[in-house]
């Protein structure tokens, strides 16, 4: 839904210019190098600071920096609007809707409930195979050779062959994918053009695949979408079809990737966690939440409707919200050693998937992602290391994860 | 029947994360949409009491009650 009135003009230039930062408190910035490199300390500052700060960056912005202030946002849906879910230099008028994750009440419940029963964990045990099966080719293609880029050769491919295969879609597109998702989330932020682009790509994709499925139905989720019906029994536009599969694409892919990633990271240079983890398997479902604890991936955005207060701080409409669930993730308020990774953490409230009505779709099918991948690596890769030599990279925005991990096979010699 | 425990999802709460269903998979059911309910009428069967307080303990939305019957 477009609000011509509040669409503020593209009049940003396409790569615009982000002085690098000095006062974290009054002007941040989640694009900013030192973020994008280690968040962490900064989080820390700011938490210490306000339970929100603002920046007149983005076209005004606040971070609320606390887990409690970050729920109350989260949970308040009159204030504020998913209709804008990054957080960036533009605020064009909204053209393409990405239900539900854009949707606000009461639309959102209908449009999140179609794509609800795909993603149980009963029906990522059906696919937990064939993500097993992935892992084991990646791993044959580098295992040889005794060391090899984790982020490049392995995490990023998991899941975008995993939801290309749920989707009905050739695995073989994932470089597609992979590349469009880049162009909307990373450069995205500064550069609307690009990302308009890769938009009007993708649509196309699936517009391709759906006029293929209405002469042969397939078994896949896009036949799923196209044969849904809506609270009046009426087919799904085209439009919100569409949207949904941009959606299932751009959520399913570099999230993923990003956790399996920082947990590949983590256990690289964090031997007795690895070696826990071998001997006590069935650690492995409580280590996978405090992996996602530690280094959730994924940052959202809101859009202040109207003003409000948040843990007593007062909001304006007009801003939009950087909303952390990472940084939420982090403080010791709710996590004892909030900044220690405790494989064995008895207590732990997350927010890695969001909290309230957004609670992410796909977080079953991410744990079961998550808990293969580092399976089966642990399986035929028992020791490993970060490269010395080597240089981790992080991607900048909207999903932290590693986008380059040398990491080398094997005991140090 | 003093001394056993009883769980509660929350329907207006439960946002389907499945951790429950994850920590004490005899103590919660999972409808078609994900969501969570108490398995039975919620009664926890004697040796159970400390996965029904880990469940509670790790829903993110604090939807889940455990109280004594």
């Amino acid at each position: 839904m477009s609000d011509p009135a509040r669409a503020i003009p593209d009049s940003a230039p396409a790569l615009s210019d982000h002085p690098p930062v000095t006062d974290w408190v009054h002007d941040f910035d989640h694009t900013d190098p030192q973020w994008t490199e280690n968040p962490f300390p900064i989080w820390e500052t700011l938490r210490e600071a306000s339970p929100v700060i603002h920046t007149d960056r983005f076209l005004g912005c606040y971070m609320p920096t606390t887990y409690q202030a970050v729920k109350e946002i989260a949970y308040d849906t009159e204030h504020f609007s998913s209709r804008r879910v990054i957080v960036r230099d533009v605020r064009p008028e909204i053209v393409n809707t990405a239900p539900p994750i854009t949707s606000d009440p009461p639309e959102h419940k209908p449009a999140k409930q179609l794509l609800l029963p795909p993603f149980t964990p009963d029906a990522m045990k059906k696919l937990e195979p064939r993500v097993r099966a992935i892992c084991n080719e990646l791993i044959d293609e580098f295992i040889a050779d005794g060391q090899c880029d984790a982020a490049a050769r392995y995490t990023k491919h998991i899941p975008v062959r995993a939801i290309a295969h749920m989707l009905g879609i050739p695995e073989k597109d994932s470089d597609l994918f992979i590349k469009w998702i880049h162009e909307i989330l990373e450069l995205g932020i500064r550069d609307d053009a690009t990302m308009m682009r890769a938009v009007q790509e993708m649509t196309g994709y699936f517009a391709g695949h759906i006029e293929a499925r209405k002469q042969n139905p397939t078994d896949d989720l896009i036949t799923t979408m196209m044969n849904a019906r809506d609270r009046n029994g009426q087919p799904l536009s085209d439009g919100h079809v569409l949207g949904s599969l941009r959606l299932l694409l751009i959520a399913g892919i570099d999230t993923t990737w990003s956790a399996i990633g920082a947990s590949l990271w983590h256990l690289a240079k964090t031997p007795a966690d690895r070696d826990r983890l071998i001997a006590e398997p069935e650690l492995m479902p409580t280590a996978i939440e405090e992996l996602l604890r530690a280094y959730a991936p994924v940052t959202m955005a809101r859009e202040v409707m109207k003003d409000t207060v948040i843990s007593g701080c007062p909001v304006k409409s007009g801003n939009m919200v950087l909303l952390s669930f990472p940084a939420a993730n982090r403080d010791p308020a709710v996590f004892p050693d909030a900044d220690k990774v405790v494989l064995d953490r008895k207590e732990n409230r997350h927010a890695a998937f969001g909290l309230g009505i957004h609670r992410c779709v796909g977080s079953n099918l991410a744990r079961m992602e998550m808990t293969v991948a580092i399976e089966e690596w642990l399986k035929r890769i028992p020791d490993f290391r970060l490269d010395p030599a080597g240089k981790v990279t992080w991607s900048e925005g909207t999903v932290r994860g590693p986008r380059q991990l040398p990491i080398l096979f094997g005991k140090p010699a | 029947m003093s001394g056993k425990l009883k769980v509660h999802v929350d329907q207006d709460k439960c946002q389907g994360h499945a951790r429950c269903k994850a920590l004490a998979p005899e103590l919660f059911d999972l409808d078609e949409f994900g969501n969570a309910h108490e398995a039975g009428d919620g009664t926890v069967p004697a040796g159970l009491e400390d996965k029904a307080w880990l469940a509670k303990s790790n829903c993110p939305e604090i939807a889940i009650d455990v109280t004594e019957a």
